[in-house]
């Protein structure tokens, strides 16, 4: 089985000389969900920008297995092809769902909109295809054609979710999705892009600080600090018995 | 004092020309001119001004249209300002111009292929509806990025079971670049497809002329199961003339609110009167019944 995408010796440096991460590798295989956690300004959200194609990569490279167009080298895509990705085939969700959703459109004419830049032109099946997602996502088809602007945080974020599920992508970018939500609230959507996972079968890359999350959806996880990965590996086995010292201190300071 | 042959110095006309002349290559394309100076203020039809500026030659005739009449103020001030400063024949009769500008409207008359319709457009960018940034704008148009314009559209049925757009409603022209045609009734779209003449679309404030040359298609925006569709006038007849195929202006006639309807292209209606045979030579057809794509 080949992976869906295959990161190999990725150096991001910012223009103002910061490193945003070193010698990253990493495989997202089908269907699986892949963690990335460390600290803040670890370098993991670095890391999920470059493959987002949204980072600026110093050296390294990034092949992308297209259902549509086969194997592609990721980082020589034209600007064209990179939107054509991003529209299509690689989903973003980003912690705060305002990046994403323009709060002035329904919930539905925002999803319509992932839709129509991937040239679905029948107002019908748009509608249909939005609804479909909107239930996926479990939320109330009574609120489809309301702003979401008036929804609640955990609300916004399914709708960002059903989103960038819209065009049925085969990798599925996870900034952070619970971060600015209640305990309640995160519980549930955790159980929701879970079950996502499984049901649809798209491959995850899913960055977090936060263990329990990485926990609960990850079954590999990579442990990454100061821009490089210190540690990689099944996700129980890092949790149980940590070789880094930096993993250890993490997985010890975990409040229980 | 005196001034240079329709106002502009041959300069300024000859950068204007050369604008024009690409735009006409490049259709639907906008294209940025030198957009000078003039004795009115941006707003009041400058981008149209120059553009028949540069047009102008001794022997043209020059009608000017303005919410569909020929002796609204803004109309009757321009063509005085061009038959004071080229010295040329005006009218008001659509077939005797050989240059129309105009601002709301696409005369009822069917244009001939040597004629020109000069439109003065105020807002020459489609996408500003759903796209704020300039730089963003022109990534879209060269990639052909036109999904997000559909939106506003599909907003539109959620709320009104159909698109109601009734004004400005974008176009895909020669398809390949998403044109606004002006603050035209979305009934004067399909005029805009296949014509014999050449439409010039001059916006003085943003500084862009773009073109639709003639036997051009132009396909107005639409979805495959909600096509464009013109207004629908059905019932109504135009006061004064009776016509039941133009485009029909509402007014309110005396002080108890009496409403009546009249054709918006008066010089129009004044020939119907004459003789009410005379046909509006545009066909109602639209190939665009369905949705079409730009090229990439």
């Amino acid at each position: 089985m080949r992976p869906v995408l295959s990161l190999r010796d990725l150096d991001v440096t910012y223009p103002n000389g910061v490193v945003g991460c070193a010698g990253v590798n990493l495989d997202v295989m089908p269907g699986e969900v892949l963690g990335l956690v460390g600290e803040s300004g670890s370098g993991k959200s670095t890391v999920l920008n470059a493959i987002a194609l949204t980072a600026p990569v110093t050296r390294g490279s990034a092949r992308f297995e297209s259902p549509k167009r086969g194997p592609l080298a990721l980082f020589e895509l034209n600007g064209q092809d990179r939107r054509w990705l991003r529209q299509r085939e690689i989903g973003m969700v980003h912690q705060n769902p305002r990046m994403v959703l323009n709060l002035d459109l329904s919930a539905g004419a925002n999803i319509a909109e992932a839709l129509l830049v991937a040239d679905w032109r029948h107002y019908g099946r748009i509608r249909e295809r939005a609804q479909e997602l909107l239930l996926r996502v479990e939320m109330d088809l009574a609120r489809m054609d309301d702003l979401p602007r008036r929804f609640s945080g955990g609300m916004q974020q399914r709708v960002q979710l059903a989103k960038a599920l819209a065009n049925s992508p085969a990798l599925l970018l996870l900034d952070e999705p619970t971060g600015g939500l209640d305990v309640s609230i995160q519980a549930r959507l955790l159980d929701l892009i879970r079950e996502l996972s499984r049901e649809l079968g798209t491959a995850m890359l899913l960055v977090s600080h936060d263990l329990e999350v990485i926990r609960l959806l990850a079954r590999r996880t990579l442990v990454m600090q100061r821009g490089r990965v210190v540690e990689a590996g099944l996700t129980d086995q890092i949790l149980e018995d940590p070789q880094d010292p930096y993993t250890q201190l993490l997985v010890h300071s975990r409040l229980t | 004092m005196s001034y240079s042959f329709a106002f502009l110095d041959e300069q300024s006309k000859r950068c204007v020309r050369r604008a024009l002349l690409k735009a006409v290559a490049l259709p639907g394309y906008q294209v940025p001119f030198v957009s000078r100076e003039l004795p009115i203020s941006y707003g009041w039809g400058t981008g149209g001004i120059q553009t028949t500026c540069a047009l102008l030659g001794k022997s043209d005739v020059l009608k000017v249209i303005d919410q569909g009449a020929d002796d609204s103020v803004n109309a009757l001030n321009i063509k005085r300002f061009f038959a004071k400063t080229a010295g040329i024949r005006t009218t008001t009769l659509t077939a005797e111009a050989s240059i129309i500008q105009t601002r709301h409207r696409i005369p009822e008359e069917r244009l001939r292929a040597d004629q020109i319709l000069v439109f003065q457009v105020p807002y020459p960018e489609p996408l500003r509806r759903v796209e704020p940034r300039e730089t963003e704008t022109r990534r879209m148009h060269a990639e052909a990025d036109y999904g997000r314009m559909y939106v506003a559209l599909y907003e539109d049925i959620v709320r009104h079971g159909e698109i109601t757009l009734p004004w400005q409603y974008p176009a895909l022209v020669n398809g390949r670049y998403l044109l606004s045609p002006s603050p035209i009734p979305r009934f004067d779209n399909p005029k805009l497809h296949q014509a014999d003449c050449l439409f010039l679309f001059g916006a003085g404030r943003e500084k862009r002329v773009y073109a639709v040359p003639p036997h051009t298609d132009v396909h107005s925006l639409g979805f495959e199961d909600h096509p464009f569709r013109v207004e629908s006038f059905a019932g109504r007849r135009c006061s004064r003339c009776g016509s039941t195929d133009t485009y029909l202006d509402e007014v309110i006639v005396d002080a108890d609110g009496r409403r009546q309807h009249q054709c918006s292209d008066t010089a129009f209606c004044l020939r119907r009167r004459q003789d009410p045979a005379v046909p509006r030579g545009w066909g109602h057809d639209h190939p665009a019944g369905v949705a079409v794509e730009a090229r990439r």
